[in-house]
């Protein structure tokens, strides 16, 4: 070997910093394997990128707020640029906030993106939770990661609670006391919770300094903790695919993770950021300004909270008044409600998987997934808490329903009273019967072929619809996707690209058509994935 | 497809130094060590001259990149230049946010097209099937750990020496309690302290022993004569700071009854009082706690607390925006629709030297229902 140049060349720094690196780390082959690690396509495997990517924002946003942002319930003269409200009396903490939108610059869109990334935020979550059940995601071995997931659904939820709650206005300062009758039902304990968290009496001055630490500090730490969780057991566990060409229980189809992969979320990742940027600007939310300071006496009709508080709102509103009254004691018909029915509803998700083993007797490790129609009961049940939660949340603003379509606000909540004990059922029949009609379709279309549209009468003056056949064999139903056009089997010429102008020169239809029958299968099997 | 289930195989002579081996064969072999095949490869456009198709689309992604460049400069300038300062009226400092809005987020979203448009287009379309190992470790490997980690316990002696692992409970216990002791000491406080929950603004203690004033936010008292008949008014107690938050429980609607519905109101506390008398188990009705055709009931919900200040005069009721309980005025305010199951607590009025005063606190707590809420609270405790 010749002693080492010592001229500097510009095109081997890469190299000389890899190799240093590697001489120190020994990384080389886990670098590789990182770099080169096979992600699934899916559109539904977005879902709770959108949930990360926005807890990014609120991180950078928060982050930004809280330079500028005092808890403190002091209070205070505003003499800040917002005419209106000078000189009126306020809490520290709802005198900043106006400040940060009013005497901040580039403060109010950062605070409403804030308030957008955590509303986003918890709608990818339940929407990635949909995914995930729909699907059989959850099954074994991933029961471990629903858990983590659910977690970070109520950690979610108390964090934007307690964000809510922060600006001191008078909407944040009625979900507080409404807070606190929460905490006075729980039975024994209710009173000293109260007090002990508000510092004695409610507001007292003590709430939001803590409530402030608990939504900067702790609860992001604990959802930070929880995402890498998550995304860690994701890594070890790998991703679920959907079954397809060359997709089985023991590999996983896809893109490498860079550049396939890491691309594509790269720039999804500025498309939520700047949706949110968008939003934050040109779409107001919580004009906290109109609202006032809070004040145990002010309130105003169509008070609603964040859509994710809306369905205990709901639950609050449907339930009767059946106090318990045992001897000396009062059980609070707040309590069922408000704290008995989130309890249950977090206890059922957590036990889901475990249920649902019990249900299929299927005890086995899955890594491909289900066909909502493929599990029709399942998809039932799902269906079935949808609704629930559905008829909860209309019922969390059936004063505005009640007022934009002029119905009675009291028959609008005897309407979701009873509406939440026959909604549910009937959403579970319908919808296992869709999921048995669209499986007979599919083993209709095994069995026949597909249709072509071209009717033909027969001599003794029927008419019928000529089908074409898949295979010259019977196929097995698998819970695949199975072709339903024509043009998915090639008997069209594919849509021509381009928006102004073909981009390209539109393919030559097919030699013949209708394909014959021994093409098909081959298509189907060799057919790469769309990207 | 069997080699796809056991995956695929390293080649073990492959000599990463041969230079007959691309570089894309040194990819593909890095890939199969890793348990990796790559099933289907082919680049977006082939290598060479560039067709027309494809100079189109590098146009494009460099035309959304350049846009977003030319936005996020907007952003800088409108941000430093653009006026921001707010000012009642229309001016040119209300469009700051929106402008800020429409740049930065036009920059990333023009971005995000520009770089999603790259990996959809440009870059090779291919599908990678990488191997994916059973859930479990092998059973050998099972065991090992297993007699690993019961080795580590033996080492440890625990199982030898029970004495010591009952010493070791007592610390255990102790410094577990010792670490949850600070933040509930510090945080708990007795609710029988002050009975806070009990009392409000209008306890006689609160006003050096006198009757309290009912008075409005700006603190001054209320004649008679200053509330029309039909008409209401939220009354706070006459104490320093009694509008503020620090007696958020203490609100009060005042309400001129018109005469037939303060007669009506009369008739229902006339009958509880007979109904409780007679044995019957009913609230206890605050009797003369109106003065003449008025009444003041508290404005905190007994449902959650929040005001139920919405007055319907024609129906005589009060609503509760939040859960939507509804009270009726004349039957002393009892709830008739919706969560709440208590009466609104109403407050005994009475005018002296020409101004409205509270003859005592509320005879009931207010607002929410809680475990151990005492019915009723006597007029004694509401007074001294």
């Amino acid at each position: 070997m010749s002693p080492r140049k010592r001229r500097f060349e510009f095109a081997r720094v890469p190299a000389q910093v890899g190799l240093g690196l590697d001489e120190r780390l020994g990384a080389a082959t886990v670098l590789r394997r990182t770099l080169n690690k096979v992600f699934p396509n899916h559109w539904s495997f977005l879902l709770g990128e959108i949930a990360l990517y926005s807890f990014i924002i609120l991180l950078l946003t928060g982050t930004f707020l809280a330079l500028f942002f005092d808890p403190s319930m002091t209070e205070v003269v505003y003499d800040g640029s917002y005419t209106p409200l000078r000189g009126e009396m306020m809490s520290q903490a709802y005198a900043t906030s106006l400040n940060l939108s009013f005497d901040v610059r580039g403060g109010l869109i950062m605070r409403q993106m804030h308030h957008w990334a955590a509303l986003l935020f918890m709608a990818s979550i339940l929407v990635h939770m949909f995914r995930v059940f729909f699907t059989g995601a959850f099954r074994k071995p991933r029961e471990m990661n629903w858990v983590v997931g659910v977690l970070l659904f109520w950690l979610g939820f108390l964090e934007g609670f307690a964000g809510y709650s922060l600006p001191d206005d008078a909407l944040s300062g009625t979900g507080l006391r409404i807070a606190t009758a929460i905490i006075l039902s729980i039975p024994v304990v209710g009173t000293w919770v109260y007090t002990s968290l508000f510092g004695g009496e409610f507001p007292g001055t003590e709430i939001l300094p803590r409530l402030y630490i608990v939504h900067v500090f702790l609860l992001p730490l604990l959802i930070l903790g929880l995402i890498t969780l998550h995304l860690a057991l994701m890594v070890k566990q790998k991703h679920t695919q959907w079954p397809g060409p060359k997709a089985t229980e023991h590999n996983v189809v896809g893109v490498r993770m860079v550049p396939g992969f890491a691309v594509k979320t790269t720039g999804f990742f500025l498309l939520i950021f700047g949706l949110v940027v968008l939003m934050g600007g040109l779409v107001q939310i919580n004009p906290m300004w109109l609202f006032g300071p809070y004040k145990g006496e002010v309130v105003s009709a169509a008070s609603q909270p964040d859509w994710y508080v809306m369905f205990l709102d709901g639950s609050t509103r449907l339930m009767p008044d059946w106090d318990l009254t045992i001897g000396p004691y009062t059980i609070p018909a707040l309590f069922w409600p408000t704290v008995v029915l989130p309890g249950v509803l977090t206890m059922l998700a957590i036990f889901y998987p475990a249920i649902d083993r019990r249900i299929y007797k299927d005890y086995e490790a899955h890594h491909l997934l289900q066909r909502p129609r493929d599990v029709p009961a399942r998809t039932g049940l799902g269906m079935m808490a949808i609704s629930f939660w559905l008829v909860l949340t209309i019922s969390g603003g059936n004063d505005i329903v009640a007022e934009k379509f002029d119905i009675s606000l009291n028959a609008m909540t005897w309407a979701g009273r009873v509406g939440l004990l026959i909604v549910p059922p009937i959403a579970y029949w319908v919808t296992y019967r869709i999921c048995l009609g669209l499986q007979q379709h599919d083993r209709e279309v095994l069995a026949h072929g597909v249709e072509t549209g071209i009717i033909k009468r027969l001599p003794d003056g029927r008419f019928v619809e000529v089908h074409q056949p898949l295979s010259d064999k019977p196929l097995e139903y698998t819970g695949t996707p199975v072709p339903k056009k024509m043009n998915k089997l090639g008997a069209l010429g594919p849509a021509i690209r381009g928006f102004f102008f073909p981009i390209e020169k539109p393919a030559p239809p097919p030699a013949v058509t209708p394909v014959s029958p021994a093409d098909a299968p081959r298509e189907l099997e060799e057919a790469p994935p769309k990207q | 497809m069997s080699s796809e289930q056991h995956g695929p195989v390293a080649d073990p002579n492959f000599d990463v130094d041969d230079p007959r081996n691309t570089r894309f064969d040194l990819v593909r072999e890095g890939l199969r060590r890793d348990g990796m095949e790559i099933a289907y490869y082919e680049p977006a456009f082939p290598p060479g001259r560039k067709s027309k198709v494809e100079k189109r689309i590098e146009r494009s992604i460099a035309l959304l990149f350049v846009l977003a460049g030319l936005l996020a400069i907007g952003f800088v300038v409108a941000y430093i230049w653009w006026p921001w300062k707010y000012e009642v009226g229309a001016n040119a400092a209300k469009y700051y946010t929106p402008i800020l809005a429409a740049t930065l987020g036009g920059s990333l979203v023009l971005l995000g097209f520009g770089v999603i448009a790259w990996a959809k287009k440009l870059l090779p379309h291919e599908v990678v099937i990488q191997d994916r190992h059973e859930g479990a470790s092998p059973y050998e490997e099972q065991r090992l750990t297993g007699a690993a980690i019961m080795n580590i316990v033996d080492e440890t002696g625990i199982r030898r020496r029970p004495i010591l692992k009952a010493a070791l409970a007592l610390p255990a216990a102790g410094l577990g309690v010792a670490a949850v002791a600070p933040l509930v000491g510090a945080l708990i406080k007795n609710p029988n302290e002050g009975h806070p929950l009990l009392k409000t603004g209008w306890h006689p203690e609160n006003n050096g022993g006198r009757r309290v004033r009912l008075t409005r936010d700006d603190g001054t008292p209320i004649r008679p004569e200053e509330v029309s008949p039909g008409g209401q008014m939220t009354v706070f107690p006459g104490i320093p700071g009694g509008a503020t938050n620090k007696w958020a429980d203490s609100p009060v609607l005042l309400i001129h009854l018109r005469q037939e519905d303060a007669d009506r109101l009369r008739a229902s506390i006339a009958e509880s009082q007979a109904k409780l008398e007679a044995g019957q188990k009913v609230a206890r009705p605050v009797v003369d706690g109106m003065w003449q055709n008025f009444v003041a009931y508290s404005k905190i919900c007994t449902h959650a607390g929040c005001p139920a200040s919405l007055y319907e005069q024609q129906t005589n009721r009060l609503l509760c925006p939040c859960h939507q309980s509804q009270f009726l005025i004349t039957e002393q305010a009892k709830p008739v629709f919706g969560p709440a199951h208590r009466k609104l607590p109403m407050l005994p009025l009475d005018v002296e030297d020409g101004f409205f005063v509270a003859r005592s606190d509320f005879l009931e707590p207010i607002g929410p229902t809680y475990w151990e809420r005492p019915v009723e609270i006597s007029e004694q405790e509401a007074t001294s």
